[in-house]
């Protein structure tokens, strides 16, 4: 299911207007603002690479697609960016996490579980009679 | 908070328009350190540096496309787009500056003319009279057969008033002159007489002060007066404490009760500065059948024009039967007071927008004539861009700007123009004609201007983005790559382009028919038979008072010394006194009667005027049979009169009128007069007016504290004026002197003069821009078929054709499209004429020279304009154009 999300992306602006791409969106953000809780300061390519590790692998994504979110959560004031030289002596542009973007974690990643816990109640239901 | 974040975000996109290139630098930078890591990864893992580079780009999803998406994110694409339609539009634009600027000044006249127009048209048309709910306001005055509209009398006015259900309010005004005393002289002022709720029926107020109260136009209340806001601030020099200061008018003193506000002015009688309660007093006030005044009523709820009008005829006709004398004929008129007040300028108002308006209509057809060449010649870019993956609706919005951007400079290049002209005929409108028309003080480019300028706007950007894209198909665009593809699109291109150039060449021959109809009106107009002779003649206008010279005796000893006095000046060949000078109106009747037939009791209304001795002879107007008057007939000798030839005609055909009396209505035995000459028709009213039949008097029999003075001179009239005024000074400092000024000035200058003169200049202009315009549409169209058809032309050649005979050609072409335009814009100006019909004078509409030069005109300019293209066209060297593909 994710996958073909992911292809969504690899389309110009418009193809971002779709209900999908919003939900892919969110939780896209909330992957991104948890890893960078978890890892502090980190740049794109280690954001990219740990979204992966994290997922063990299941997600395999396109790098390129986590740069505009990185932006729009900057926009948004949840991160904010800095320049500095990485761990393998590379300059590279850090972010990290705002105090709104703590909050804003806070916040969805609540949502989340909650959209989950119910819709786990309808996928299963064998769980729940017994 | 989520909505404070997404305003966040969006306002730094929107900036981030601005800031674009320094953060796509930024991102550039940072998806290189992000392939550097993500290679030293690859390279650790044991791949060759080549691989190791490859799979990171796969991985990343493409360079370009990120930083694309990148771009989108960080700025609002649609935004970005337009501005950069923008730029590539004014780049476009840059890159022709002929065609910019031809089309742009094109646009910028069809708009200039347009806006000026409908600013006057605003002003005058639109905009309703400065009182309170001006739609209820009503102008009611008696009327007759002979003129329409004619003025009210005092006792008349009290009977309508009393009898009348339909008005709230019913008012009148009157008079007119006035002397006032200053430290230098007696000099003439405009005063009106009121009744007291004039004001409250108009519904304005003073600004200082007081209105009059109820009651105080009757006489005996004491003579008070209201200033206008003009008259506060040039005789009392905008006092503050003005109210209750006296001053002296007509000799006596009156006291300030009150100031009207700046904004007010009374349009029937504009500038009017002083406001005189009426004080009903002397003989013609008491009189019936004397009739001065005129009357603004406000209509009662629910009542309309139409019921008014029959209730008055109803009481008129009432009075008819109470004063058959007084009242027979006698009848009512109540119009809407705007009428009064516009109605004359209405028609030439709407034929200058008209005019105005097709002008604009030339002007956006060339311009759209000139987009479709260009986009002919764009049609490889065009096609090129389609190829790359611009989008149908990308293409349109690009024509679209484009459109946006030439239109935007147009309109404001003509609101320039339209300001400029607003304020140049602003200033050519004479003096008297700006105190008829108030609501032209102070135009300029307000509100409901700049809307009609930007639903203009608007309808030109429509029209230009989709003359470019209707000639889009999407076939085209494919077909627009291959080369020499132009045989199709050259058809379509000669077939829309064509009538295009019919159309405005149409338009041209109305607005030249139309200019020439005016100007040949006016012309016929300033040499219609005056019956006297104009040139080195002067008028002043001679205000006496009435305290200084309170007897008849006293003021025909004044006018004998005013005569013998100038006629003493050096210059000065003979002087005449007059009531009226002549082309100034039709009225100021007299009713007569003949002694001796049988009378109907039907009215015989004549012009009156009163004359010296030397009065004809002064205008040097034909005596027909009789004599003149002489100094010596004043009030001791018995009543003698001259008529006209008119009323010759009209009352004593085949008979001899010498000799022949008549009189009042009743015969009177005091009112008997001889008639001892006939004279020629003295133009007595204005130019474009019939003659009617006329009375003279000797002015020492009939007398008047306002008269006009007529001076022969040897030299040009002009400069004897300042001497002709100084002397009157000299003889008494208390008499006023009002507008003097040479006969040949005062008649081009009258109010009907200058309406056609007017009229004439501008929709001359217009159709000179309209001919320019159109002919250059023409040789537009020529050229470019020429272009078009190079080859073909080369291939003729070729094979034999003479260079004759391809001249030939080209100027067949142009003749066909010439003759069609000329032949429908012939019959749409005969359509056209015969609607502006009230505006011609001693022209027919479908006046066969006017039309026939103007078809001369439009055919030579229009072969002028296609000779050039003929001739390029002959001289095409066949080896070169057929190479040339």
């Amino acid at each position: 299911m994710s996958l073909f999300l992911w292809e969504d992306n690899t389309r110009s602006g418009k193809a971002y207007v779709g209900d999908r791409a919003d939900v892919w969106q969110g939780t896209l953000a909330l992957m991104v603002l948890k890893t960078i809780e978890m890892m502090g300061p980190q740049h794109g390519y280690g954001i990219a690479r740990r979204i992966e590790q994290t997922s063990g692998n299941l997600l395999s994504l396109n790098y390129g697609t986590l740069y505009p979110a990185l932006l729009k959560l900057e926009q948004e004031g949840s991160i904010a960016s800095e320049w500095g030289v990485s761990e393998n002596n590379r300059k590279a542009k850090f972010y990290k996490l705002t105090r709104a973007g703590r909050k804003q974690l806070e916040q969805e990643a609540r949502n989340w579980q909650q959209t989950t816990a119910i819709l786990d109640r309808f996928l299963l239901p064998g769980e729940e009679q017994a | 908070m989520t909505m404070m974040r997404r305003i966040r975000a969006w306002a730094l996109r929107l900036t981030g328009i601005f800031r674009s290139t320094h953060r796509q630098r930024g991102f550039a930078d940072e998806i290189e350190s992000h392939l550097q890591m993500h290679i030293d990864d690859n390279l650790r893992l044991g791949m060759n540096p080549g691989q190791a580079r490859r799979e990171a780009i796969l991985k990343l999803g493409g360079v370009e496309l990120t930083k694309q998406v990148y771009r989108e994110r960080n700025t609002l694409p649609m935004i970005d787009d337009l501005l950069q339609d923008l730029r590539f539009a004014l780049r476009q634009l840059r890159r022709s500056p002929g065609f910019t600027i031809t089309a742009a000044i094109m646009l910028a006249l069809g708009i200039g003319a347009s806006v000026a127009i409908f600013a006057f048209v605003d002003a005058a048309l639109l905009k309703p009279l400065p009182y309170r709910e001006p739609v209820r306001l009503a102008a009611v005055t008696e009327s007759v057969k002979l003129f329409g509209r004619a003025n009210l009398s005092y006792p008349d006015y009290l009977d309508w008033k009393q009898m009348n259900h339909s008005f709230s309010s019913f008012d009148i005004y009157g008079g007119g002159g006035g002397l006032l005393n200053t430290p230098t002289g007696a000099l003439p002022v405009s005063s009106l007489r009121i009744t007291d709720g004039f004001f409250r029926t108009l519904g304005v107020t003073p600004f200082m002060g007081r209105d009059f109260y109820p009651g105080e136009d009757l006489p005996g209340t004491g003579d008070t007066v209201i200033l206008s806001y003009e008259g506060w601030q040039k005789w009392l020099n905008g006092r503050p404490d003005a109210i209750g200061q006296k001053i002296n008018l007509n000799g006596l003193p009156y006291t300030i009760v009150g100031v009207m506000p700046q904004s007010f002015d009374f349009a029937p009688r504009g500038g009017t500065q002083f406001w005189l309660p009426f004080h009903a007093k002397g003989e013609c006030d008491l009189r019936r059948s004397c009739h001065g005044l005129e009357g603004i009523a406000r209509l009662k709820d629910g009542v309309t024009m139409q019921a008014a009008l029959s209730e008055m005829q109803a009481i008129a006709a009432q009075l008819e039967k109470l004063y058959p004398g007084d009242n027979r004929g006698q009848g009512a008129a109540v119009d809407p007071l705007s009428e009064v007040v516009v109605g004359d300028i209405r028609p030439i108002l709407l034929t200058l927008l008209v005019g105005a308006g097709l002008l604009l209509v030339i002007a956006c057809v060339n311009v759209s004539s000139l987009l479709l060449v260009r986009s002919e010649s764009r049609r490889r870019e065009i096609a090129v861009r389609g190829a790359l993956g611009a989008s149908r609706i990308r293409l349109i919005r690009q024509f679209m700007t484009e459109g946006i951007v030439l239109v935007t400079l147009g309109s404001l290049l003509g609101l320039g123009i339209a300001a400029a002209a607003m304020r140049i005929l602003t200033s050519l409108i004479p003096k008297f004609m700006m105190s008829r028309t108030p609501f032209l003080v102070g135009l300029g480019l307000n509100s409901h201007v700049l809307v009609f300028t930007a639903a203009i706007a608007f309808v030109a950007v429509i029209l230009f983005a989709f003359t470019p894209v209707l000639r889009l198909p999407m076939t085209a665009m494919r077909d627009g790559l291959t080369e020499g593809s132009r045989g199709s699109a050259g058809t379509l291109w000669r077939r829309f382009g064509a009538n295009l150039v019919v159309l405005e060449l149409a338009i041209a021959v109305v607005l030249l028919v139309g200019a020439g109809l005016l100007g040949k009106s006016f012309y016929r107009l300033l040499r219609v038979d005056i019956n006297f002779n104009p040139d080195h003649l002067a008028t002043v206008g001679i205000m006496v008072p009435e305290k200084l010279y309170p007897k008849d005796e006293d003021n025909v000893r004044l006018q004998r010394q005013i005569i013998a006095r100038i006629s003493a000046l050096p210059g000065v060949q003979s002087v005449g006194l007059t009531s009226t000078p002549p082309v100034s109106f039709n009225g100021n009747t007299d009713w007569i009667r003949f002694v001796g037939r049988p009378y109907n009791g039907v009215h015989i209304e004549v012009n009156m005027r009163d004359a010296s001795a030397d009065y004809i002879k002064t205008l040097q107007a034909k005596l027909l049979r009789g004599r003149l008057f002489t100094d010596a007939e004043d009030g001791t000798k018995p009543k003698v009169a001259i008529i006209n030839q008119t009323l010759a005609k009209m009352y004593f055909p085949g008979q001899d009128p010498i000799g022949q009396r008549f009189g009042n209505t009743d015969l009177a035995p005091n009112t008997i007069k001889e008639i001892i000459g006939v004279v020629d028709d003295i133009k007595e009213g204005s130019l474009d007016s019939e003659i009617w039949p006329a009375v003279y008097y000797p002015i020492y029999q009939d007398e008047d504290n306002y008269f006009t003075m007529m001076v022969r001179t040897s030299q040009s009239e002009e400069s004897m004026l300042p001497t002709l005024v100084s002397a009157i000074h000299e003889i008494d400092p208390g008499i006023g002197t009002a507008d003097p000024i040479g006969m040949k000035a005062r008649m081009h200058e009258s109010p009907t003069a200058y309406l056609h003169r007017s009229s004439a200049w501008l929709v001359g202009g217009f159709a000179a821009l309209a001919l320019l315009l159109g002919v250059v549409g023409l040789y537009g169209v020529i050229s470019y078929s020429v272009t078009q058809r190079t080859r073909e032309i080369g291939v003729r050649m070729a094979l034999g054709a003479p260079r004759s005979s391809v001249h030939g050609l080209v100027m067949r072409e142009a003749s066909r499209l010439a003759i069609v335009g000329i032949g429908i814009g012939i019959l749409a100006s005969v359509g056209a004429a015969m609607l502006m019909q009230k505006l011609l004078f001693g022209v027919a509409a479908w006046d066969a020279t006017t039309l026939l030069s103007v078809a001369g005109v439009l055919g030579t300019s229009a072969m002028l304009a296609s000779y050039i293209p003929a001739h390029r066209a002959a001289s095409v060297n066949p080896v070169e154009a057929l190479r040339s593909e």
